[in-house]
């Protein structure tokens, strides 16, 4: 089985993100880069596939400027085959992400795509299911594990989603429950924070990485105008919280929320 | 002309409250462009739903048909470009819940349009009009235009307030169907999360509880009993399994701005502040006196909720006399 993963290049999310005065962007002076978390469980997904199989191969794809290519070798450290990126020399959406991806499906011929269900940069959650539609595939987002993430299946690295003959089955956190659903291969899984936990590269998994393949293409090789459908005009800080009173005792906080806040 | 298609939510006939949200904020969209207002009701026994829907003055396309019992996203787009297609729309709005979230962006691809996620206003007016999105876990608020002659969007549903019931209600018109062909995702089974509580996007009250609890939600219980309220989680006691996973508020939980949100035993991480720091008033319960938490709280206490909760419970209901 072949399972293709993307990985999108992301501002550590465990950093503050600053507003630029003139609101043209974010402030990326001494900014750290991360494989988009959702991204790194779609990769873990993917190797703990290929291991209950006993064989396959998984494939990494990452659209953006060289600097991915960081983000890529982290994922081939946890165990990927190789990688493709994708060069671009200027920005797109997920719309163009989405077309990009699906040019390389047809060059790979997949029986899985698991992506992330958002990068944690845009939060824009489409481009999973914008694959899905131009490719004319069958979909299961926000995929998780029945398990929690401290069970022993989780320990025992057991994946949630599961392959019964030409089909994936997946488990969906949906509003009010779970929904369980089976998709027809191929198909595209999208991942919600509940699928598994990424395992660490080991350090003869990041030596290793080194060696691997990984191939370049270019939206023109691929015939995809990445021109973005949606553009960011202007960026701003949301309106402060500030923080407020400490209040001593539950008499102090039941007087304040009476008549102070008149919440209760 | 810019019309604007509100795809509704429904479960088991009913009508979600989140439409309505979604249908106030297609009212402001259709001000801003001169557009009128369509809502487009799916599922399987709908009739109620959609009547609700049209009660806010609405027009209703219905597409009520066993093979849409399950909201499988296949499907839904293709009834929903057609819908698009038939109603001459140029916006079409979904609320920002999973169902929005996983069917919108496949009738995007179908119409070749750009969609915003999440949105919680606009700016503009006629053919300028633009989206505001939250970007980072809302560290930052985008003010977006799309570029494509549709435009789709997913609506924050705290950010509008619910249509009211116009003074007369709105046709309600059966859609026929496209060929829908067959889906290539099966719905097997849903398993839901009873509760005899408020849903947490529509309560007036949230008591939240996170790691502080371990795993012991039985002072959140009582506490969100007391006072009617709903019952949130952060993400890490989600993952642990301590509660289901209906009940994370955050990045990518849910978004909730209830009256008031009482925060227990949770640190405050940036992915769970993102959920509701639209709360109007935020309290905040926790043993460790740096924890980011305090920094957006209206009120913090500073102590363990174990001891905490049920003292404010018992002084709720003393209150109440």
């Amino acid at each position: 089985m072949k399972i293709l993963c993307a990985v999108k290049r992301v501002e550590d999310p465990e950093q503050k993100i600053k507003v630029k005065p003139d609101g043209s962007g974010i402030v990326l002076e001494g900014m750290n880069y991360k494989p988009n978390p959702y991204d790194e469980i779609a990769v873990e997904e993917a190797l703990r596939l290929k291991e209950k199989q006993g064989g396959g191969e998984v494939v990494v794809v990452s659209i953006g400027d060289a600097s991915f290519v960081t983000e890529m070798r982290h994922a081939l450290a946890m165990g990927a085959d190789r990688g493709i990126l994708v060069k671009l020399s200027s920005a797109t959406d997920s719309d163009g992400a989405a077309r990009l991806l699906a040019k390389v499906v047809e060059k790979e011929k997949p029986d899985l795509v698991i992506c992330g269900r958002q990068a944690v940069d845009d939060d824009q959650g489409q481009t999973g299911q914008l694959l899905a539609e131009y490719l004319g595939w069958g979909q299961a987002t926000f995929a998780a594990k029945l398990e929690s993430l401290e069970s022993a299946e989780e320990k025992n690295k057991v994946p949630g989603l599961q392959i019964e003959g030409n089909t994936v089955k997946a488990i969906r956190e949906v509003d009010g429950g779970l929904e369980f659903v089976q998709v027809a291969l191929p198909a595209v899984v999208t991942t919600e924070l509940r699928l598994n936990l990424p395992r660490y590269a080991s350090l003869p998994g990041i030596m290793k990485a080194k060696k691997k393949p990984v191939e370049e293409l270019t939206p023109e090789a691929l015939g995809v105008d990445v021109a973005p459908k949606v553009k960011v005009r202007k960026m701003s800080s949301p309106p402060a919280r500030k923080g407020g009173t400490i209040v001593p005792d539950v008499a102090t906080l039941m007087e304040k929320l009476k008549n102070e806040a008149k919440v209760l | 002309m810019s019309n604007v298609l509100v795809v509704a939510e429904q479960f088991e006939g009913k009508l979600k409250k989140a439409s309505l949200h979604t249908v106030k904020a297609a009212q402001d969209l259709a001000g801003r462009t001169g557009g009128k207002v369509f809502g487009l009701v799916l599922g399987k026994g709908i009739g109620g739903a959609a009547a609700e829907l049209a009660a806010a003055g609405v027009e209703v396309l219905t597409a009520d048909d066993a093979k849409l019992e399950h909201a499988l996203a296949e499907n839904y787009a293709k009834v929903i470009e057609k819908a698009a297609k038939e109603t001459g729309a140029t916006y079409v709005l979904a609320p920002s819940a999973s169902q929005g979230k996983d069917i919108l962006p496949r009738v995007a691809a179908r119409l070749g349009a750009g969609m915003a996620s999440d949105i919680m206003g606009f700016g503009g007016s006629g053919a300028d009009v633009t989206f505001q999105r939250p970007m980072w876990a809302g560290s930052v608020i985008a003010e977006v235009e799309i570029a494509t002659p549709v435009k789709l969007a997913t609506v924050r549903s705290t950010e509008f307030p619910a249509a009211e019931k116009a003074a007369s209600a709105g046709a309600v018109k059966a859609l026929a169907l496209p060929d829908l062909g067959e889906a290539k995702t099966k719905f097997l089974e849903f398993r839901q999360v009873k509760s005899a509580r408020p849903e947490l996007t529509e309560a007036r009250v949230v008591v939240s509880g996170g790691r502080g609890t371990k795993g012991d939600f039985k002072p959140i219980d009582g506490l969100a009993d007391e006072l009617g309220a709903a019952v949130g989680a952060s993400r890490a006691v989600v993952d642990a399994g301590w509660v289901p996973n209906d009940y994370q508020v955050g990045q990518t939980g849910k978004t909730v701005a209830p009256e008031l949100y009482i925060a227990l035993g949770i640190s405050g991480a940036i992915q769970h502040i993102a959920g509701m720091k639209g709360s109007k008033v935020i309290v905040a319960v926790n043993k460790d006196a740096e924890a980011p938490i305090f920094q957006i709280a209206d009120y913090g206490l500073v102590g363990d909720l174990f001891k905490i909760a049920p003292e404010l419970q018992a002084a709720i209901k003393a209150a109440k006399g």
